[in-house]
């Protein structure tokens, strides 16, 4: 029984591969997938999304290399644990907030301070996924 | 090491003595297992690069090596079938003229997936049908490398999508190595890991998707620093007005306080390299080799 079904959107503009990591990640989230549950084999996932296969097996990687999947030689790849929510009260967190507030109290609008985050973002992240 | 299932060098193919070169100069290597999208515009020599690869032409020039014809499949734009034989007769005969290979399963879900009915005459069906049964012969004979050409010219959105989730199954089971020509990339974007732009018989870009895209990047930024370009390779400026728009392959940091970048999109990509047809071609020999030790 295949237990998820993969959307691909070609216009979202996020790569193929991230799409898959993370509507995995959502539906770890959302009690959807549990630990022990077998992803759709990449044969499965291209038939049905007619994306290339080693699209799919990059997002496996990935989700493997964050240890939320394992991939059993020969009979799949399965859920290893389960995603609580994020890690909403990190330091990094704390002082992204600090910082949005400085940002704030120093005058900037909401879109002046996103625009400035994503190109800083850019500058850090840059062809990042690639990996 | 990965496998190479096409290999050319200098090939050109000319039209009789004094005829237009339909391909001239193109040098690649595909390595197997890969699914590449040949793309570019009416008359670009897509087919002609497919015939030869195919053994179907002689290169006038240079050199091509691919899978040997027991291992090819090829299917031409129009789909060559006959038409008095029923779909039934045609499989058969696929499984006649591919003793030990033909691989019926494969060949019956394929055209079981579009209704086809096995005793309608090829004559009858509909253009979407005969590319259904002409895609069952050639992934029936169990091919290394498969060969098409348009393939997907004549059928309506749905049989588009389930036919190339077909052959993605098909090359996800069995590794085959698909190369498939259009003239519409949104059609192939996607499903290919290779790209492959001919323009006017050249070969314009030929690499790893990933690697293509990574390569190049959309700058904007004031017409005033266009100077600034010159740092990279530039393969196409638009002003307008005071902005100028640019895509480039970066040789070194981009001043991003002066320039706005982005990732451009793979159809963004190609067009401007089809509209600047003096741009540096863009196939980097190496990205091959890291994809083989990668492997």
């Amino acid at each position: 029984m295949v237990v998820l079904e993969f959307r691909i959107d070609r216009r979202s503009g996020i790569a193929t591969y991230l799409q898959i990591v993370q509507q995995t990640k959502q539906a770890l989230r959302l009690g959807l997938l549990e630990p022990g549950d077998k992803l759709p084999t990449a044969r499965e996932v291209v038939e049905a999304t007619a994306i290339n296969p080693n699209t799919v097996l990059k997002a496996y990687r990935e989700l493997e290399r964050e240890g939320l999947v394992e991939a059993k030689r020969g009979l799949g790849t399965f859920i290893r644990r389960s995603l609580g929510g994020s890690p909403a009260d990190s330091p990094l967190r704390d002082e992204l907030a600090d910082w949005a507030l400085r940002a704030r109290t120093a005058g900037m609008e909401r879109d002046d301070v996103a625009a400035l985050f994503t190109s800083v973002l850019e500058q850090h992240f840059e062809g990042d996924g690639d990996a | 090491m990965t496998e190479t299932v096409i290999e050319a060098e200098g090939l050109g193919l000319r039209h009789g003595r004094r005829g237009a070169w339909a391909l001239r100069d193109v040098s690649l290597r595909l390595p197997e297992g890969r699914v590449c999208a040949l793309v570019g515009p009416n008359g670009a020599g897509k087919s002609s690069l497919l015939t030869l690869a195919a053994g179907l032409a002689r290169p006038t020039e240079g050199v091509i090596r691919a899978a040997s014809r027991e291992t090819l499949a090829y299917v031409a734009q129009d789909k060559p079938l006959y038409p008095q034989l029923t779909v039934g007769e045609t499989l058969r005969m696929g499984h006649e003229l591919n003793p030990g290979r033909w691989n019926a399963e494969t060949a019956r879900r394929i055209v079981e997936g579009g209704a086809l009915d096995p005793d309608a005459r090829v004559r009858s069906l509909s253009g979407g049908q005969r590319t259904r049964l002409a895609l069952a012969l050639a992934l029936g004979k169990r091919p290394g490398l498969l060969l098409l050409d348009e393939p997907m010219a004549d059928l309506d959105p749905l049989a588009r999508h389930q036919l190339m989730g077909v052959l993605m199954a098909d090359a996800a089971e069995n590794g085959t190595s698909v190369v498939m020509s259009s003239h519409i990339l949104t059609e192939l974007e996607g499903a290919c890991d290779h790209l492959l732009l001919l323009d006017g018989g050249r070969l314009r870009v030929f690499g790893p998707v990933e690697e293509v895209v990574a390569a190049h990047r959309l700058l904007t930024g004031p017409a005033a620093a266009s100077g600034g370009l010159a740092a990279h390779t530039v393969v196409e400026t638009r002003i307008t007005g005071r902005q100028l728009i640019a895509l480039v392959r970066p040789r070194g940091p981009v001043d991003t306080r002066t320039w706005q970048t982005a990732e451009p999109s793979l159809e963004e990509l190609l067009l401007a390299h089809l509209r600047s047809p003096g741009a540096p071609v863009f196939a980097p020999v190496a990205s091959h080799t890291a994809q083989g030790v990668r492997a």
